[in-house]
């Protein structure tokens, strides 16, 4: 049973209707806002944590739990003047698969910002930063253009929505680095530096932007606040199974017959959700090799073990993956798999931020070593080494891109082993290019 | 982030742009840029104003536009910050030019789930009209770049051109886009399925009919 489309939350995802403010408010956005800030911080901040939601960014962090994590009393700087706080929305959809905050963002803005106000209220917020990737050019003009129309209608800015309350939103555009999309390195991002990340402790919540506490959300995270809290918790919540509720916006890519975004129930299974909306597997169920659940930072699944896997985040765990960012990249038999995963090597290598070496340095030997076991240029144990490699990358850096560029590996090399071997013992020069 | 190189400081490159400064356009955007960053913050700015000083400098050159060196000086000055900080940040961040570029930058996505849909063929493509990494055609129009994921997997493969994208490539469309923009023509952005209007399922959404034709309010049905 798929999700009533009155129950979905993005109703503008594919843009038939104009973004503006006039049109979002006859959808519903900015519905009651004042009435949902005058329930109080702590009412919204329970409110969200009984909704059940998971941070859409990935890492699936409870989000209210998160913004209950934002001190009290602000913390004082050398002259005992009390320090702001920040939100930062992460909207820098860089990882392979992903592309579902860009349709939130060209298509539904004012749902964004209604959720910042909401958000940043209840963590108590001086302001937001919306930190764009900077390939989203076109998205990031909407976002400029309905901050604009926000403003105008003093639904942001003092006294926003008629609450009382004065909050900014600003938005900051990115320019081209995968690691940005690290919350540390987001923050150093909008500093002004490299977006190299910084070392945890300290968290964002105790000093993060500018040193003051600061709170980093996804975009799908903070666009579906304002909904809930009209929807109450236990609509939400209705929706998937125990631990993993609520609505979420699936991306189908790769070998299925109609690639697309969707908002979906979490806990669908996988073959729901291809038959409903993708139009089923190219070349149908049979022709199934893997898939890539949740992203390419996310070790692959093979056909048997994921068609009737409810997608959520404690389904696919079992199964050796992960929910991720909910970007599912299909792959059919036709697919060379090992220079599937030996791209993604590549894109890692190229996105290391240089700052640890077991990264910097990891990455691009593992892609090498990626690239002979394509052709089968190797020998039989460096299989094994490459596994012990990306087991020495693993865990040993600043952040966890060194671990997304060794899971996909580790993935490939515990489901396709005989097929790395194999190419070894055939030694493939027709592979190669 | 390798495989780059800044474009060497020369008495001819301080010859053409030693002397650059915001038009009075670009000096009102700067002012506000600056305004969205706390005071004493202002280098916040510095990534905003990058890209503003390289599409300026694209602007006068009619290119997707570059930093030369003196242009990294005049921002750093311009935010009161450490030459070398401006040039960390525009060597780290790859959509700033750090060389000379063509008028048309395609940067064709190449990561895996492009790669599933055919990105090899769109590059190909690219190719067999002459462009190569690194290298501007010979008539100035064509820079080409492989990218990594730009964010519209559900309808690859794509090309980023200058400001825009263009989805659901095959080879054939791909030539259509940039015949039209050789012409000086604006090919319709997004994607290249015909009656595909963004990212629904090809041949009509699954989901939300009834936005297709009106502005519904689901509202009332909750």
């Amino acid at each position: 049973m798929a999700l009533a489309d009155k129950d979905r939350i993005f109703t503008n995802l594919y843009g038939f209707q104009p973004w503006n403010l006039k049109e979002a408010m006859a959808r519903g956005a900015w519905d009651g806002t004042k009435d949902i800030l005058a329930k109080g911080k702590e009412a919204i901040i329970e409110e969200m944590k009984a909704s059940g939601l998971r941070g859409r960014g990935g890492a699936g962090f409870p989000t209210g739990l998160k913004w209950s994590f934002m001190p009290k009393q602000p913390p004082v700087d050398q002259n005992g003047n009390p320090k702001p706080s920040f939100l930062v929305i992460n909207a820098d959809e860089s990882e392979p698969g992903s592309c579902k905050d860009r349709e939130i963002m060209r298509h539904d803005p004012h749902l964004l910002f209604e959720g910042a106000l909401v958000a940043g209220f209840a963590m108590g917020a001086r302001a937001a930063y919306i930190y764009i990737r900077g390939e989203y050019i076109r998205e990031a003009e909407v976002l400029f253009a309905a901050r604009e129309e926000a403003y105008a209608a003093g639904l942001l800015g003092k006294n926003a929505c008629g609450s009382g309350y004065d909050f900014d939103v600003f938005v900051h555009r990115g320019a081209g680095a995968y690691i940005c999309g690290e919350e540390t390195a987001m923050i150093e991002s909008l500093e002004g530096k490299k977006g190299q990340p910084r070392l945890k402790p300290p968290f964002p919540a105790g000093a993060g932007l500018y040193g003051c506490p600061t709170t980093v959300n996804n975009v799908e995270s903070i666009a579906v606040a304002p909904t809930i809290m009209r929807r109450g918790a236990a609509w939400f919540s209705s929706f998937g199974n125990e631990n993993n509720r609520g609505t979420k916006l699936f991306q189908i890519s790769g070998h299925v017959n109609k690639p697309c975004v969707v908002e979906e129930e979490m806990s669908i299974s996988f073959r729901e959700l291809i038959e409903t909306h993708c139009g089923g597997i190219t070349g149908g169920w049979d022709n199934l090799l893997a898939v890539i659940p949740g992203g390419s930072s996310v070790p692959l699944v093979p056909a048997a073990d994921i068609i009737d896997c409810p997608m959520d985040y404690d389904g696919l765990k079992k199964v050796g993956s992960g929910l991720g960012t909910a970007a599912i990249i299909v792959m059919d038999k036709s697919t060379d798999i090992v220079r599937a995963i030996s791209r993604i090597s590549h894109f890692y290598k190229h996105e290391s931020c240089g700052q640890c070496t077991p990264c910097r340095e990891g990455t691009g030997w593992m892609w090498r070593v990626m690239e002979r076991l394509r052709t089968g240029d190797a020998e039989v144990e460096e299989i094994d080494m490459l596994y012990q490699v990306t087991k020495q990358v693993e865990g040993h850096t600043i952040c966890a891109l060194g671990d997304a560029a060794a899971w996909p590996i580790q993935g490939l090399i515990r489901h396709f082993r005989p097929e790395l071997e194999r190419r070894i013992a055939e030694n493939m020069p027709e592979a190669a290019e | 982030m390798a495989d780059r190189y800044i474009e060497p400081d020369s008495p001819e490159l301080r010859a053409r742009w030693g002397n650059f400064a915001w038009t009075p356009e670009n000096a009102e955007k700067a002012k506000d840029v600056l305004s969205r960053y706390p005071e004493g913050r202002q280098r916040s700015a510095v990534m905003p104003l990058l890209d503003l000083a390289q599409r300026q400098v694209g602007a006068e050159e009619n290119t997707q536009g570059w930093l030369p060196i003196p242009v990294m000086e005049y921002v750093a000055a311009y935010l009161d910050m450490p030459i070398i900080r401006v040039v960390e940040v525009a060597t780290f961040y790859t959509m700033y030019n750090i060389a000379p570029i063509g008028r048309f930058h395609v940067q064709v996505c190449g990561t895996t789930p492009c790669m599933l849909r055919g990105s090899d063929g769109i590059i190909a493509a690219c190719k067999k009209r002459g462009m190569k990494a690194g290298h501007i055609s010979d008539d100035g129009l064509w820079s080409f770049t492989e990218v990594e994921c730009m964010g519209n997997c559900a309808s690859a493969p794509m090309v980023q051109i200058n400001d825009d994208n263009y989805e659901d490539l095959t080879p054939e469309r791909l030539d259509v886009v940039l015949d039209a923009l050789a012409r000086g023509e604006t090919p319709k952005a997004g994607t290249q399925e015909p009656g595909r209007h963004t990212v629904e399922p090809s041949g009509g959404p699954t989901s939300l009919k009834a936005m297709v034709t009106e502005n519904h309010d689901y509202r009332g049905e909750w």
